[in-house]
Order: structure tokens, then sequence, then C-alpha cells
């Protein structure tokens, strides 16, 4: 083909053409890339054939096709940009169901702020320093999240029973094991750990019955992420909220602690959850997705965090000081990692070529995978000193587990950025490993307490 | 003579899989090879062959990366993988049943 430039009259028409793709959102700049290379090889060769600048851009342009039926098809094939903007099937009837969504959520976050309160009538209160609640919190909230999921995605009844199952061995060993009082370690990991592995249940009812399929567990993610945002959110304003109740009736000499910490505290958390998933469901179509944003924003700073902090520990000479807590704080940070890389992927264009973002988050990844190396060998030569405990081997566990994840990732990276490999391999190892997580959390639900005899 | 929607995109998939195998290739000659071997009368709507090489690139039945055009631009390649392969041969397999049983009744029937 040749190589000659085309005309700058042309350059504009392509350019316009450009813009007229670049506003559909399911067509993404590499996309377009490669429609305008397409493009641009067709002009060539009718204009070659003899057909003159305007004419030649005219036929190439048409035969592309309609950008309606165009835009339409990538959408099709990429449900995961549809995420933000939901350009198919907008209007009357999806304004009618929004509506019955937001009554079968409100009704929902109603009965789970019910349920929240129920366990009072049998004399477990929520503001006492009981064990009840940390360790059954979960399971009074989570099912009514699946019940909406269950409605929504319209999934029969037998499924939404079998969905419903997990709580049920839940509730068991969550309540049946003797747990030392008044404070038992296992009885703490077990509130830990439960929503956890509860999550996933929550997960296969959102991508009902298709968890294995497409998009279904990246779009999972998407949502938990943008959740969490909503929730951190709502608590904020349920705070402001408290805070009003308690200085107003402070102000007329009446003392409403009481009715915070039994009544708001416990339906607020409860509700909040439901309405806070009824609402990601009904923006996603209308507000950027904030967790890739974070995500971003984060990923430069934690890596200079994690490299000044390498450089500083090579400069010094200063090992890292074995507390009690050291090996917490290092899963904490690997979970800060995965999340970081979870939120990146979830927001890449899977078919994009590597870019600066790329390289910055394999940089991140090795340098958390060097700072965990160190806390592990450290804590490894100490193990003998502290003991087994508890929440030391499920700290390990975690760290182990969250390990694996980030050397692979980086594996994945390498590969994807010296050309070998595709960025789908990086979100199909991610979103493969989500069920990792909860497994070894159900584990130390199940098995921790009798193997730790209960302390 | 214009091909049915239906028999257009029920035979993509192995049309272009085939094309793959002669060896890798990007867009634009993927569609002048489909014409080229249909002498023009299997025609598609340039754009919509985007999508199907991405979802087969989703199903990893294909391979892509970005390389350079001898014009200089960013171009992407398409290349077939084992998963391709196979799925191709399956994909044979089936339309030559389908062809099979077409001939067969073909020559007892008189074209109108």
């Amino acid at each position: 083909m040749s190589a000659t430039p085309m005309p700058a009259t042309m350059e504009d028409q392509i350019a316009q053409w450009r813009q007229f793709l670049r506003r559909r959102r399911a067509i993404e700049s590499g996309d377009i890339e490669e429609l305008e290379d397409h493009l641009r090889n067709q002009v060539t060769l009718l204009s070659d054939a003899g057909l003159a600048g305007d004419e030649a851009f005219l036929v190439a342009v048409k035969r592309m096709g309609s950008l309606d039926e165009l835009s339409r098809e990538f959408a099709r094939e990429h449900s995961e940009r549809l995420w933000k903007q939901l350009v198919i099937g907008e209007g009357a009837a999806a304004q009618a169901s929004l509506r019955s969504d937001a009554f079968v959520a409100l009704g929902l976050a109603v009965a789970a702020a019910l349920s929240m309160k129920a366990p009072a009538l049998f004399g477990h209160e929520f503001d006492e320093q009981a064990t009840f609640y940390p360790r059954n919190a979960s399971l009074l909230i989570l099912p009514y999240l699946v019940g909406y999921f269950a409605w929504k995605r319209g999934l029969s009844v037998t499924r939404t029973l079998l969905l419903l199952l997990p709580f049920a061995v839940g509730a068991v060993f969550a309540n049946i094991y003797p747990f030392a009082v008044p404070r038992s370690y296992t009885g703490t990991l077990t509130a830990l750990h439960l929503p956890i592995a509860l999550w996933l249940v929550v997960g296969v009812s959102y991508a009902a019955g298709q968890w294995f399929r497409g998009n279904a567990r990246m779009d999972f993610v998407r949502f938990s992420g943008e959740l969490f945002i909503y929730y951190v959110l709502l608590a904020l304003g349920g705070g402001v909220f408290i805070m009003f109740t308690v200085l107003m009736f402070n102000a007329i000499g009446i003392n409403a602690e009481t009715l915070v910490a039994k009544w708001l505290l416990p339906c607020g958390i409860a509700g909040a959850l439901l309405v806070g998933s009824w609402l990601v469901e009904a923006k996603q179509s209308v507000i950027e997705n904030m967790a890739p944003v974070l995500t971003r924003v984060f990923t430069p700073f934690f890596t200079i965090l994690l490299l000044t902090f390498l450089a500083t520990m090579a400069w010094t000479g200063k090992p890292i000081d074995v507390q009690r807590n050291v090996l917490i704080a290092f899963d904490l940070l690997l979970v800060l990692v995965v999340g970081l890389v979870l939120y990146a992927a979830s927001a890449r264009d899977l078919h994009a070529p590597p870019n600066l973002f790329d390289r910055l988050q394999l940089l991140l990844i090795v340098s958390a995978l060097l700072v965990d190396v160190l806390a592990l060998a450290a804590i490894a030569a100490r193990i003998s000193d502290f003991g087994f405990t508890p929440n030391r081997v499920a700290a390990l566990g975690e760290n182990v587990i969250l390990l694996v994840n980030l050397a692979w990732s980086a594996v994945v990276y390498v590969r994807f950025l010296s050309g070998h490999g595709s960025f789908a391999a990086l979100e199909r190892w991610q979103t493969a490993y989500l069920p990792v997580y909860s497994a070894w959390a159900a584990f130390v639900v199940i098995a921790f307490p009798p193997l730790f005899s209960y302390v | 003579m214009d091909l049915g929607k239906d028999l257009v995109a029920a035979s993509a998939t192995p049309l272009v899989l085939a094309i793959l195998a002669e060896g890798e290739s990007y867009g634009y000659a993927i569609l002048k090879r489909v014409a080229e071997l249909s002498g023009g009368h299997l025609q598609w709507t340039d754009g919509m062959l985007y999508p199907v090489l991405h979802r087969l690139e989703r199903q990893r039945l294909v391979a892509a990366k970005w390389g350079t055009a001898e014009n200089g631009r960013r171009r992407r390649y398409y290349r077939i993988t084992k998963d391709g392969r196979t799925q191709l041969a399956a994909q044979r397999r089936q339309w030559q049943v389908v062809d099979d049983t077409l001939r067969g009744i073909w020559m007892k029937v008189q074209p109108a």
C-alpha cells in the first residue's frame, strides 16, 4: 500500500469521523485506532482505483457500517464497557423497573434492619459486650442481599434456596462451638472471616448462575468496589445524622444514646448495605466508577512509599522490628496492593497496549513482594518465640495466599509488558483467584476453633 | 447474489479462523481475503469484523498484539491459537455435515 500522506481535507474528515466514534461508549480508543487503520486502508485502495478523495472517503465510511449498528455490536461483545453507560434499551420500561427496584430494595433494607433487631427478643442486645453480633451480623444481613439479586435476576426458587444454604451452614458453625468466654481469639476470627466466606455467595447470586461466564466475576468485583465506597459515604452521613440526634435531644434534656446504640446503629448498618447495593445497581448507568479512579490516584503514592521504605531499610540497615502484630500489618499492606491491582484491572481496556501505568503497577507489585518477603523472613526467625496462636496462623495463611496472588500477577505483568501475553490473562488470574479468599475464610471459620480448642 | 444475514454470521467464525490459520493477519487484510475467496459474493459490513475478532480473542481462539504497519501507524495483528485450531477443525467437521446433507438433497430436487 502506498504511504503517500492523505490530503489535509481527508485528514479533517477522518478526524471528524473519529470524533463521532469517540462519543460511543462501547467503542474505546484502541478500537477506534483499529477501525481508523481499516478506514485508511480502504480509502487508499479506493483512491488508487480512481475514486476522488471525498468519494473514496464516503464509500469507505459506508462500508464500515452504520455507527449505531457498529456500537451495538461492540456493546454486545464488550458488555463491561456499558457498565457506566447503558445505551441499549433505555426508556419507559427501564424507568418502571427502576422504581420497582427501589421498592424491593427498600423493603429488603427494612427487613434486614428488623432481622438485625430480632435477636434482641431473645436477650441479645446490640450494645452489650456480647460476642453474638460480631459473629452473626453477616448472617442476619447478607441473605437479604442474596434475595435482592435473586429477585432482580429472576432466579428460580430452588436456586435461591440453594444459595441460602451456605448461610445456614455458616449459622451452625458461628454458634455451635463452645468459644471461650469472655474473649475468644477463634471467636473473633470467625466474626472476621465469616463475611468474607459468605461474600462469595453474594457474588454467585449477583452473577445469577453465570459465575464462570464472560465478565460476571469482574462485574462483581466492580460492584463490590462501588458498594464499599457507597457504604463509606452512607456511614459518614449516618454518623452526622446520629450526631444531630444526640445533640438535639440533649438540648431538651433527653439522653438519646440508648436509642442510637440499640436502634439506629444496628438498623443503619443493615439497611445501608441494601440501600448501597441498590444505589450501585441503579446508578451504575450514570456515574463514573470511583474505585478505579482512587486506584489510579493512589497507585503512584504507594509505589513511592514502598520503594522509599526499601531504600531506607537498605541504607540504614535497620531490620523489621518484629512486634506481635507486624504480620497483620503486612497482610493489610498486601490486601491493599491486591486491591490496587484488582481495581486497576477492572477499569482497564483489555485490548489497549502496555502503557506507563502498567509498568508502575508492576513496580508496585514487585516492591510489595520484596517488602513482604523481608517481613516474612524476619517473622520466620522469631516464630518459635511467639508460638502458633490462632491469630498468627490465620495471618500467615492470608499472607501466603496474597503473596501467591501477587507473585503470579507479577509474572503475568512481565509477560504482558514484554509483548508475550495479553492483559486478559491478568484479569483471568485475578477473577479465578476470588474463590480462594472465601475458601480460606471458610476454612478458618470451620476448622480453626476446634484446632485451637476454642481459645 | 446477497447471502442471508444468518448465513453470513454463522460462517464468520470458521472463515476468520481459517484465514488466520494461513498466517498472522489484520482486520483489513482478513476482509480482503474474504472478498477474494468468495469472489466478492460474501460481503460483510466492514466494521462488524472487529467485534467478531474481539470475541474470538476473548474465547482465546485467536491472540492479538499491537504492531506497526508499513505506513508507520499502529496496527492490531491477530494469529490463531492452539484452541483456535481445535475449534476450526470442529467447525470444519460440522460444516462438512451440512454440506454433505445439502448435496444429497440438491441432486434430487430440481431448482425452480
